[in-house]
């Protein structure tokens, strides 16, 4: 005998057939089956391997809580693992197969685990593979030797290496009122709610809305609960100020009633619809969440509760009552509470035969009895399972007496012949979202369950989530919270009528069952009774130690099954309440998320590139670009056959012979305009900026509170109350945030305001003995001669008819000047500059050039100003006023911060003529084989064609006073190790002569 | 989490850049008592509960904000401009508003 269809009955589409394949095997099924339905209809009990000791599992539940049914879906060379078979809808083409078995379900080669089952008992691995080695098989040696087998022995489904090529979305939505779970309670807020005219988002994570309302079998109104539902929802489906969201899992509740969910769009479509993503993550901002997120049931724990066969009892009618699928012929239940009497009456009702109903307690009520009976079930109070019998199937049980207070078995076992055994151990309030929300939840002595925390946000609870486990209280506070939520205080209409089998929904305190045989707990992880009470003995007394101790709720289903029994056995063992021993807290997800919903749209290279106005023009012209944080800059304008060295040492040699020009468009730039603009700039920059004449610019540096460098660029004093502020490329976003900062929160009394116009301006530099003749040649309105254009002074001009700002400043070191123009003239500008340069032999210069000039000079950069460097350390303490305070100069001076062995910038210069490397030490002694005693790190390097030598900057401890001392360069990594000169970082030009020219 | 920004209303916290503890004074700019500047650049409070922190709706209007939050259960309490509402001459420099 075994699992079959019914003749009539469920809500499934018999009419419609549809084929799917198990492991190869075809498979037939209809419209509104799950995976699992489908497979149980098909005679099909065996579903899966256990995770350690790969013994036979079949279906424990029929949703979102199975732990053993657990499967890989393929979809093309997309394979899908760990999917619960009970949340699998069947359509046309579904191609599923079992996980964790070699070669096959039926025959597992690795079921000879089970035999091993004292060894691989909780804590196998610390015990065996960690700590010191011992003898030749203990250690972490012997795990890097193992581990490869117990890979693959245990565990779950294989992840597949296909890129995925489904498209995911990401919505946000808001509402006045998100409800969560559509069973009768969730039904009825949502209405209530939709009825005051608030927005109102219904979520399941069912395919059909209707929670229980879809099995119990009870009448709502009249009618079958299902067909209520039914009414329900098509009154919902009206509204305009109601979206309704099947397939969707709620399963993160942050801060500020954000909650996540995860709608999955076309997992149950054979092809999705034009435009249709996979799936769909919600990010719903809700003013009030009503949750009627139900409960579960919970397995009691005895010998052989795992066998394919046993299962839930609710689970069992379910399939009955909403597939039309018998989960077998010969049922018998197990239960320490009333509810299995209502699963029992539902299952003969549908055909199946219940042979017993062996309940914990010594006594039930007359209506338990009458339900027996119409179940034509012998009722075995006192009694107790002790053993399931049979291979991968279930044969049959064996009962023995039960005294329920003291727990002890007593009489002669008694065998009864079965296919099916349900158990019941109680119901466990659905509490997860609300435990995300906030505190800690409530143990209910009476309920023998763990009972939702007051809200720390905003929801309100309804139904079996509060612990109200009849229907008829589901629709009253499901009706009163949708009320609630939306604010409404209209006086109700008369609540629907429900006709439900009667029932005490306490339970008895009974949990476990204490005979001889493995009695699993947590069932996807493979955690027996015995394994919490190993970790008992072994001292873990800490309900977060035995979890993380024996992984009891840490797999897939976190415990969504194994929670309180877990707890109550572990209370037992230390002799106290439960309680007291406490439980987890639940983090999210709820269930297990797809990574690709949570990317969604957002994959691939997410960085914004940003491009100088006379990007195209590089291109056009040979430059290889570099990216400097989001910035695309030439490097090298490389000719044929030359290497990158080759093209920047031609590039400098040129520039400082004749002219060269580079790009510097990405440069910060900042307007900084009002009366108080001066002040600003005084307080945070070292030096003066209040006696820069207009018409003239300087450079400055600035510190961080701690008085540490923080950045440094030229401002320019455009007119009276307005300062054109550059800043480094690296730092402009920095900088800019710097001064808002002190705008907003410390001096709010400066008339200043600040705005970023990096974008706003194209930038050349154009450098070398016959720059000013070229500028001369091609710029009108204004002379640029020594004594119109002095050192840092600025003039306003035309180029190619474009209005341009000059400004003689050198970063090279040779006499330069930057034209400033609009960006979008910056390319006319550009061209105007090459072409006037021809005669001249101008040069174009990218980074690499622009650094070997600057390290040839000296000059910092962000690889100095590292956030550990003074402005002592780069020697450039000139450069701190003594005649106003500014940021950073109260802590400056700090005994750590002026101390002379502190890194210094220094020059090197490689006495072997060999390139030197960013990142290399340098140390007095060179110990090749033990490299130690680094002195400080090169920060910069290049060869330099002024010197034509390789040349670096260094942080050097005590720097200053080891000029024209010898060291070595350490960099073992590199291999590169040699003596250096250390010398002053101005290696080219000292005076400035060129420049100032 | 939601901060309601006085000027753009309620915008959600990826706009915003925490900027720092509230509770800090900064010395007198001429100030040389580094006691009281190492206080104001190194000490932070850290209470579990209603902390005055200062964020940056840098995604949006660019304001500095004074939040007054909890960071325990991580509601806001309170928003307000960080200058005070008005960029007034009489404010005093690093004063608590």
């Amino acid at each position: 005998m075994s699992p079959r269809r019914t003749e009539t009955g469920g809500r499934v589409d018999r009419l419609r057939t549809i084929r799917f394949t198990f492991d190869g095997a075809p498979y037939t099924g209809h419209a509104g089956d799950t995976l699992a339905s489908a497979l149980l209809a098909n005679g099909v009990t065996l579903f899966g391997r256990s995770f350690k000791y790969h013994r036979p599992r079949g279906l424990l539940s029929a949703g979102v809580e199975e732990p053993n049914a657990l499967v890989t879906v393929l979809r093309g060379e997309v394979r899908e693992p760990n999917v619960a078979a009970t949340m699998v809808e069947i359509y046309d083409g579904l191609v599923a197969v079992s996980q964790n078995r070699m070669p096959s379900l039926a025959w597992d080669i690795n079921a000879i685990n089970q035999l091993g089952g004292k060894i691989l008992s909780a804590g196998f691995y610390y015990k065996t593979f960690m700590g010191p080695v011992i003898g030749p098989l203990k250690g972490t040696r012997f795990w890097m030797f193992c581990e490869h087998f117990i890979r693959r022995a245990a565990g779950l489904g294989k992840a597949g290496t296909a890129p995925d090529p489904a498209r995911y979305e990401r919505m946000n939505a808001f509402c006045d009122v998100l409800v969560i779970g559509s069973g009768p309670a969730g039904l009825m807020a949502a209405k209530a709610a939709a009825d005051q005219g608030a927005r109102v988002i219904l979520a399941d994570l069912d395919a059909h809305f209707g929670g229980s309302a879809n099995w119990s079998g009870e009448t709502i109104d009249d009618m079958p609960a299902a067909d209520w539902a039914q009414r329900m929802v098509g009154q919902l489906e009206g509204n305009d100020n109601v979206r309704l969201l099947p397939r969707t899992t709620v399963w993160g509740y942050y801060d500020g009633n954000t909650l996540a969910a995860l709608e999955r769009v076309t997992d149950h479509k054979e092809v999705a619809a034009k435009g249709e993503p996979r799936q769909r993550y919600w990010a719903i901002r809700a003013g009030t969440v009503v949750l009627a997120t139900g409960a579960f049931e919970r397995p009691l724990v005895f010998p052989g509760n795992d066998r394919p066969g046993v299962m839930l009892a609710h689970a069992a009618e379910r399939y009955a009552n909403e597939y039309g699928v018998l989960p077998g012929q010969r049922i018998a239940l197990f239960t320490n509470n009333d509810s299995a009497y209502r699963s029992a009456v539902a299952l003969k009702k549908a055909g199946a035969a219940v042979v017993a109903i062996i309940d914990v307690r010594s006594d039930v009520t007359g209506d338990m009895r009458r339900l027996a009976s119409e179940a034509e079930a012998e009722l075995l109070t006192g009694h107790a399972v002790i053993a399931t019998e049979g291979g991968k199937a279930l044969s049959g049980l064996k009962v023995q007496r039960f005294d329920v207070v003291s727990g002890a078995l007593s009489g002669d076992g008694r065998s009864i012949h079965a296919d099916c055994l349900l158990m019941s151990g109680g119901w466990s309030p659905t509490i997860h979202l609300a435990s995300q929300a906030g505190a800690k939840a409530e143990w209910d002595p009476a309920r023998q369950a763990f009972l939702p925390p007051k809200p720390t946000q905003r929801w309100i609870g309804a139904g079996a989530f509060t612990g109200s486990f009849s229907t008829a209280e589901a629709i009253a506070e499901g009706r009163a919270a949708g009320l609630a939520a939306a604010g409404g205080t209209s006086a109700p209409a008369a609540l629907p009528v429900v006709e439900a089998a009667p029932g005490d929904p306490d339970p008895a305190p009974v949990f476990e069952i204490r005979a001889k045989g493995k009695s699993f707990v947590d069932f996807q992880h493979d955690v027996t009774a015995e394994d919490v009470r190993l970790a008992h003995r072994e001292g873990f007394v800490s309900v977060e130690h035995l979890k993380r101790y024996t992984t009891l709720g840490m797999a897939t289903d976190q415990g969504k099954n194994s929670n309180v029994p877990g707890l109550a056995i572990m209370a037992e063992a230390l002799g106290k309440p439960i309680p007291e021993v406490g439980t987890t807290r639940f983090r999210p997800p709820y269930t297990a998320v797809s990574i690709g919903s949570l990317a969604a749209e957002r994959f691939g290279d997410l960085k914004p590139e940003r491009l100088t106005p006379m990007h195209d023009w590089h291109l056009a012209n040979g430059a290889t670009m570099y990216s400097a944080g989001l910035w695309y800059r030439p490097m090298i304008y490389g000719l044929a056959g030359e290497t990158v060295e080759q093209a920047y040492v031609r590039e400098a040699k040129a520039t400082r012979e004749s002219a060269g020009i580079v790009d510097v468009s990405t440069l910060g730039k900042i307007a900084v305009q009002g009366p108080d603009a001066a002040e600003l700039l005084d307080r945070v920059y070292t030096n003066m900026f209040s006696t820069l004449a207009v018409g003239k610019a300087r450079y400055g540096l600035m510190l961080r509170e701690d008085g540490f460098a923080f950045d440094d660029g030229t401002t320019w004093r455009l007119g009276e109350q307005d300062f054109l502020m550059t800043t480094t490329t690296a730092n402009a976003g920095k900088v800019m945030q710097h001064l808002e900062y002190f705008l907003d929160v410390i001096w709010p009394e400066l008339k200043v305001t600040v705005t970023s116009v990096t974008d706003e301006w194209a930038g050349a530099a154009i450098g070398g003995p016959n720059a000013r003749a070229i500028l001369a040649a091609c710029v009108k309105g204004t002379a640029v001669d020594n004594a119109t254009l002095p050192f840092m002074g600025i003039v306003h001009g035309e180029i190619a008819g474009v209005p341009v700002m000059i400004c003689r400043l050198s970063f090279s070191g040779e006499m330069a000047f930057e034209v400033y123009s609009g960006a979008g003239y910056g390319t006319r500008v550009w061209e105007a500059l090459i072409e006037a340069g021809k005669p001249f032999g101008l040069v174009t210069y990218g980074l690499e050039a622009l650094g070997t000039m600057r390290i040839e000079k000296g000059h910092v950069t962000g690889a100095e100003i590292d956030g550990r460097t003074t402005a002592r350390d780069l020697h450039l303490d000139w450069m701190l006023s003594k005649k106003k305070p500014f940021i950073g100069s109260a802590m400056m001076d700090r005994e750590g911060l002026i101390a002379s062995d502190r890194l210094q910038l220094v020059g090197l210069i490689a006495l072997d003529n060999r390139p030197l490397n960013g990142g290399g030490h340098i140390v007095e002694e060179l110990d090749e084989a033990n490299p130690h005693g680094s002195l400080g790190h090169i920060t910069a390097c290049c060869y330099s064609p002024a010197l034509g030598k390789y040349i670096a900057l260094a942080l050097v401890k005590g720097g200053k006073a080891r000029h024209g001392t010898r060291a070595f360069v350490s960099d073992p990594l590199r291999d590169r190790f040699g003596p250096v000169e250390i010398v002053s970082n101005h290696f080219y030009d000292p005076d400035g002569s060129r420049m100032h020219g | 989490m939601l901060i309601t920004c006085p000027y753009c209303g309620p915008r959600d916290v990826i706009e915003f850049t925490y900027q720092g503890d509230g509770n800090r004074e900064r010395p007198q700019p001429a100030s040389q008592n580094l006691d009281d500047w190492n206080a104001y650049v190194y000490d932070r409070l850290n209470p579990a509960g209603d902390h005055n922190e200062i964020w940056q709706h840098s995604g949006g209007c660019r304001a500095h904000l004074r939040v007054v939050r909890n960071t325990v259960t991580h509601e806001i309490l309170s928003t307000e401009f960080a200058h005070g509402g008005h960029k007034s001459a009489g404010h005093k420099a690093g004063s608590r508003s």
